[in-house]
């Protein structure tokens, strides 16, 4: 369990767990799970074009991480944003669709980006792991604040002179970040659980933000270290477990705050 | 005249069996999509609409491991996650979009199982891909019959609730004083949305299914001045970008690199994307613009006549 091969392993399912832990803090208290939804989606057509035309496939994640977040900020400043985003999220997957049907190797990659494959990560992922992450959680920390107000009273932040429509694309180049930060060695799904999942339940728990943060990485940590024994321990596919884990946390929460003050979150 | 036409349409385009079937397949999917896109553009419930055809991997993957037939595996897989989603959604919207995502990280957890488990006895890739990216042109006409049959069965539903359904979206509080029970009513429209939904995605793949239930319907409310409009104006685009994206494919054969033909879901969704992209030119009236105004004045209307 504790090899060389699992040793990178670890290292990128605990970067991942912290700092899906902490963007998903913003991504629930935005209501914006469809957007950490769509985003890692759209940008594995990006990682069909890259291989088509010979590139990394971090480069083309990233280009259509980019772009898919660009165009759902930029079109959602005269739409609803839930539509925009499924537009978005279709136009990529279409033009990924495409590009699949040029090539003709590519298919079986198609699983393990979706679902992914912790067991077997490379030492070079994790270092551009790493270095993405630190940059998404560095980005948080700066906009800490014009993003929390942003998020909770958009009337004070914009009497502060906050940008509202900024600051909503500074939040999107972060998820879009973590995207390509992740997809390509936890998979899709992965993220997007760690992003909702831990972050709604840790609410439950505390009201200061910097609290609900910290619990919100620690439940994080929690799912992603016993997903990786339990699956490694029975061969059952990683997702499985990180997926339900989210679930019962949010139960838990639910259950918390039910019994704490007798009546569930509003 | 004639070399114009062979030109924009490729030789046997009408005879082949194979093109009428995506051709009736395509035109069900997109009627009954952009009648339920309609409302779940109303109601900001995109993301459950596409939540629900990605979890419709689920149904298939869970009926073909406990040997069920898949339809009935989609059918009740759709009910049980609009039953758990209403349940656990809370009446905000944000609360909605967490319930959402929570349901739909767990159900494709619980689909990634089902696949790994299905994948011993067949490839579990050609599964996935097929889920997610379908294709109008693998229909058999012998589904055609089942796919009129539950298209008609949720248009029916859709209209029998059509008025409540209306009041509540745009207004609930007012519904509620009214005595319409609200998330009743809610959970009927996700049911409906979610069997319609399963079903185009099994069919045609999660993108299309996605595409043909927003992006008509949202374009359509943009210069719509009432539902039902909105719901014909939809149809309408439905209609002309899957069409069009069928004959634009049948067309793509022999076009480069690969000479096998682009997939059809690719020209149907760019159409649909730039169907959006005009409506935004005729916003000025639209239908969203000015919800709070017009259409509080038509329930008003609706609800002391």
């Amino acid at each position: 369990m504790f090899s060389r091969e699992m040793i990178n392993t670890w290292e990128v399912a605990t970067i991942v767990a912290i700092v899906a832990g902490i963007v998903g803090f913003f991504v629930v208290l935005r209501g914006a799970s469809f957007v950490a939804h769509a985003v890692p989606n759209a940008s594995f057509a990006g990682a069909a074009g890259a291989t088509l035309i010979g590139l990394n496939t971090i480069f083309g994640l990233g280009v259509f991480a980019l772009a898919s977040a660009l165009g759902i900020g930029w079109l959602s400043k005269r739409g609803r944003s839930d539509a925009v985003t499924a537009l978005i999220l279709t136009l990529m997957l279409a033009i990924g669709a495409l590009f699949l049907s040029w090539s003709s190797e590519y298919a079986s990659q198609v699983y393990s980006l979706l679902f992914g494959e912790v067991l077997g990560v490379a030492s070079n992922d994790v270092g551009i792991t790493t270095i993405l992450g630190a940059v998404a959680v560095i980005g948080i920390m700066v906009f800490y604040r014009p993003l929390l107000l942003s998020s909770v009273v958009p009337d004070i932040a914009q009497s502060k002179r906050i940008n509202i429509f900024r600051v909503e694309i500074i939040f999107l180049l972060i998820v879009a970040l973590v995207s390509t930060m992740a997809v390509p060695v936890v998979g899709t799904l992965l993220m997007f659980t760690l992003m909702v999942g831990p972050p709604a339940s840790a609410r439950s728990f505390a009201d200061s933000p910097r609290v609900v943060i910290i619990i919100s990485v620690t439940i994080a940590l929690i799912i992603v270290w016993l997903s990786v024994i339990i699956s490694y321990a029975t061969d059952w596919p990683i997702g499985f477990y990180v997926g339900t884990l989210g679930v019962v946390s949010f139960l838990m929460g639910r259950i918390w705050s039910h019994a704490r003050s007798g009546r569930g979150i509003e | 005249m004639r070399i114009v036409a062979s030109f924009l349409i490729e030789p046997g385009f009408f005879s082949s069996a194979v093109v009428r079937n995506a051709l009736i397949t395509g035109a069900i999917v997109a009627l009954v999509s952009a009648m339920v896109g309609v409302f779940t553009v109303i109601r900001s419930q995109s993301f459950a609409g596409h939540a629900m055809s990605d979890m419709s991997t689920l149904g298939g993957s869970g009926s073909f491991l406990i040997g069920i037939n898949p339809l009935l595996g989609f059918v009740a897989a759709s009910f049980a996650l609009s039953g758990t989603m209403e349940l656990l959604g809370v009446e905000r919207r944000r609360g909605r979009d967490v319930a959402t995502g929570i349901v739909l990280g767990g159900a494709l957890g619980v689909s990634a199982l089902f696949l790994y488990l299905d994948a011993r006895s067949q490839s579990t890739t050609g599964a996935a891909v097929t889920i997610l990216f379908g294709s109008l042109f693998a229909q058999s006409s012998a589904r055609v019959p089942i796919m009129i049959a539950l298209g008609l069965g949720g248009v029916i539903v859709l209209g029998i609730i059509y008025r409540p359904l209306l009041l509540s979206s745009i207004s609930p509080d007012l519904a509620l004083a009214q005595g319409i029970r609200v998330r009743l009513l809610s959970f009927l429209f996700l049911s409906v949305m979610g069997v319609s939904v399963a079903l185009t995605s099994i069919e045609i793949g999660t993108i299309l299914s996605t595409a043909l239930l927003i992006g008509p319907a949202s374009s359509a409310l943009r210069f719509s001045r009432t539902p039902a409009i909105a719901m014909l104006c939809a149809c309408s685009i439905g209609l002309i970008a899957s069409w069009l994206g069928i004959l634009l494919a049948y067309d793509s054969y022999y076009w480069p690199p690969k000479q096998r033909g682009w997939p059809v879901s690719f020209f149907v969704v760019v159409f649909i994307f730039l169907f959006y992209l005009a409506s935004s030119f005729k916003e000025r009236n639209s239908l969203l613009r000015r919800k709070n105004i017009s259409l509080d004045r038509d329930t008003n209307l609706e609800v002391t006549s």
